[in-house]
């Protein structure tokens, strides 16, 4: 186990920079997500973690040694890719002990160390397999496993849950938080879904077109979005944004489209007449009689919770419901948000104010 | 589609036999294999058999041949110069077919590479392959020539050798230069099919191995060569079988010489059968192949089996 110093990281291929400037620590043992849409850059950081891609600038220290010119085999990390990279034509046991027979370790400890890396997993009964022969669950648990065997300094995951049906998805992930809060291994996980993120971090970062938008826990960002693009992204369904401007006179409200009128807890200093977005979780939404006209035009009941999506302001809002109301498409309801837990965030920087 | 259904069902009772036997799966059928059955018959299936048969007569070109039974392979197991045949083609085979496999693998992980000029390299690679035989062969005739061959030019300019290299007047010279134009030849069809064959390896394995610690002769030893091992299989069987039948490139740099040292068993054939005229001994020479073929067929079809690490099905 070791900590992970990411310090200033830029990646150019070519003239194309891929990464700005990432910095990101890591303390030992800690569970870290990368998190951020296709293309942001968290695969490539994953991959230069990992030794596969080139450092541009910047450094990346694993333990107290600088790793930028280290050779992949000599990082001590072990990675699980996205399509699992199992070797075809050797058996689940011989795809876990690949690495310790490359160092020339003897049968006796790569089978003691293969069978207790099974037993974790669950996987004693298929060692004889190939990889052909297991279903997708299956396979990404001798990933892991292949990793686990390695006993390495830092887990490296990307997108290991991507080629799952959803159900395996959920159970998968359970599986591996649990495996890391059994075996403590510094963790390094790159996802573009922000539930797996949410759900497995210890620490979030979330990332868009190379650079950190935020780091923190999982409630922290959700809490205290820094700004609109983490506000959006973290959270299912996403958050509600609502143009406008802050008014101040005696109580500070917020005047959004078409005049609609929504609390705010306190005006910021200074700021009346200042343009900003209104930002809204669904589930701070309440029914009640002093809130906002709103007109419902799709109702998605789940069972567990009711998705209302409603006309506020001739903007189209999502609200979420524990309670069972009764409401259908075209009906007249007044919408109120909670005003202690909404966002603020500037119209022009989407800073959060 | 049910209103539609009932008309065409009354139609059908109603038209000739046919017509009603083209609504036959069975029939139908049969009748979109009749093109493919007469092609084979008439371009293989007959041709092998009048093979055969010419085999076991004493045809003779310009008058009909009587069963002689085997009469023919008893005489030609006494023939020196058909057992020589026999030597020569089995060191043709065996010798092209090694370095072929050599020079095509290493010309395929080269090609694999990032490399400048990739799409370029390629093309040339696959030149001698597109280049037609009989001009590639004529080439080489000149390259071999004993006046004015540019090999021991530029050997004898370099000051390497006094005289000229006397190629295709030797025996082992002349069977190492058709063994090295039919290399030359086919290089790039080995080449170009385990290139295709290496790119079907998907490169997380080598990033995989390579976190796992392998050196590049390990992943060559434990990736690439295991993942390879099906398409070299089906590469070399092709290549053995080209190399084995080969006849233009012989027939045209040396027709056998000299002193028969490179006649392989076809243009051993194909000269006692046209040339010579007894067309009943020269297929009596080209059933004699046979045998090596099935065994090379044999032989790829056990290896070509699906390794187990192929076969998919959960149990």
């Amino acid at each position: 186990m070791s900590s992970v110093q990411i310090r200033d990281v830029r990646k150019s291929f070519g003239n194309f920079e891929v990464l700005h400037g990432v910095s990101i620590p890591i303390e030992d043992g800690q569970f870290v997500v990368l998190v951020g849409p296709s293309g942001c850059g968290k695969s490539t950081l994953l991959r230069m973690l990992a030794g596969l891609e080139n450092i541009t600038s910047g450094t990346i220290s694993i333990g107290d040694r600088v790793v930028n010119n280290v050779q992949p085999k000599e990082r001590d990390i072990a990675m699980v890719f996205q399509n699992y990279a199992l070797y075809p034509h050797m058996t689940v046991g011989e795809n876990m002990g690949f690495s310790m027979k490359l160092r020339g370790e003897s049968t006796e400890e790569i089978n003691k160390r293969v069978k207790r890396a099974a037993e974790i997993l669950a996987l004693s009964p298929l060692l004889e397999r190939y990889p052909r022969q297991l279903s997708g669950g299956q396979r990404q648990r001798v990933a892991m496993g292949r990793a686990i065997v390695r006993d390495p300094q830092v887990f490296l995951f990307d997108e290991p849950l991507s080629n799952l049906d959803a159900k395996l998805r959920v159970a998968m992930r359970t599986e591996i938080k649990e495996l890391h809060q059994r075996l403590k291994t510094t963790t390094v996980y790159v996802t573009h879904d922000q539930i797996e993120a949410m759900t497995m971090a210890d620490k979030i970062v979330v990332m868009h077109d190379g650079i950190v938008e935020q780091m923190g826990t999982p409630l922290e960002l959700y809490d205290k979005p820094d700004n609109q693009f983490v506000a959006g992204f973290i959270g299912s369904p996403s958050m509600n944004f609502l143009k406008g401007h802050v008014r101040v006179n005696g109580v500070a409200t917020f005047e959004g489209p078409n005049g609609v009128k929504l609390p705010l807890k306190n005006a910021p200093a200074a700021s009346d007449g200042r343009p900003v977005v209104y930002g809204v979780r669904p589930e701070h939404f309440t029914i009640a009689d002093d809130g906002a006209d709103a007109e419902i035009v799709v109702v998605e009941p789940t069972g567990s919770e009711t998705q209302v999506f409603a006309k506020l302001g001739g903007e189209q809002v999502v609200a979420v419901f524990r309670e069972r109301h009764q409401f259908n498409p075209g009906d007249k309801v007044k919408l109120k948000p909670d005003p202690s837990v909404i966002h603020l965030f500037d119209e022009a920087t989407g800073k959060r104010v | 589609m049910a209103v539609m259904a009932e008309p065409v069902a009354a139609q059908v009772k109603r038209s000739s036999l046919w017509t009603r036997a083209f609504e036959s799966r069975h029939f139908l059928g049969a009748m979109f294999m009749v093109p493919a059955i007469a092609i084979l018959i008439l371009f293989l299936a007959y041709p092998l058999a009048l093979g055969f048969w010419l085999g076991m007569t004493d045809t003779k070109i310009g008058g009909a041949g009587r069963y002689i039974g085997f009469q023919n392979f008893v005489s030609l197991s006494k023939d020196s110069v058909f057992w020589l045949s026999v030597f020569n083609t089995i060191f043709y085979t065996v010798a092209a077919s090694a370095v072929k496999f050599a020079i095509g693998l290493y010309l395929a992980l080269l090609l694999n590479e990032r490399l400048p000029m990739k799409s370029m390299i390629r093309a040339i690679v696959l030149l001698p392959f597109v280049v037609p035989t009989v001009l590639s062969a004529i080439a080489f005739w000149w390259i071999y020539d004993s006046q004015f061959s540019i090999i021991s030019w530029v050997l004898i300019k370099a000051g390497l050798i006094t005289r000229y290299i006397d190629f295709l007047g030797d025996p082992w010279n002349a069977r190492w230069s058709v063994v090295a134009a039919n290399i030359w030849r086919g290089v790039p069809f080995v080449a170009i099919t385990l290139l295709a064959g290496l790119q079907t390896i998907s490169p997380s394995l080598y990033e995989a191995a390579n976190l796992d610690g392998a050196t590049n002769l390990q992943r060559f030893r434990h990736i690439t060569l295991p993942m390879l091992s099906p398409i070299i299989a089906v590469v070399m069987t092709f290549s053995v079988l080209m190399t084995f039948t080969d006849f233009q490139l012989i027939y045209t740099i040396t027709r056998g010489g000299p002193i028969n040292s490179t006649h392989l068993m076809a243009t051993l054939s194909f000269q006692r059968a046209i040339t010579g005229g007894n067309l009943g001994e020269g297929a009596a020479i080209s059933n004699a192949m046979i045998p090596f073929l099935v065994a090379a067929i044999l032989l790829s079809f056990f290896g070509l089996q699906r390794s187990r690490w192929q076969q998919g099905g959960r149990d």
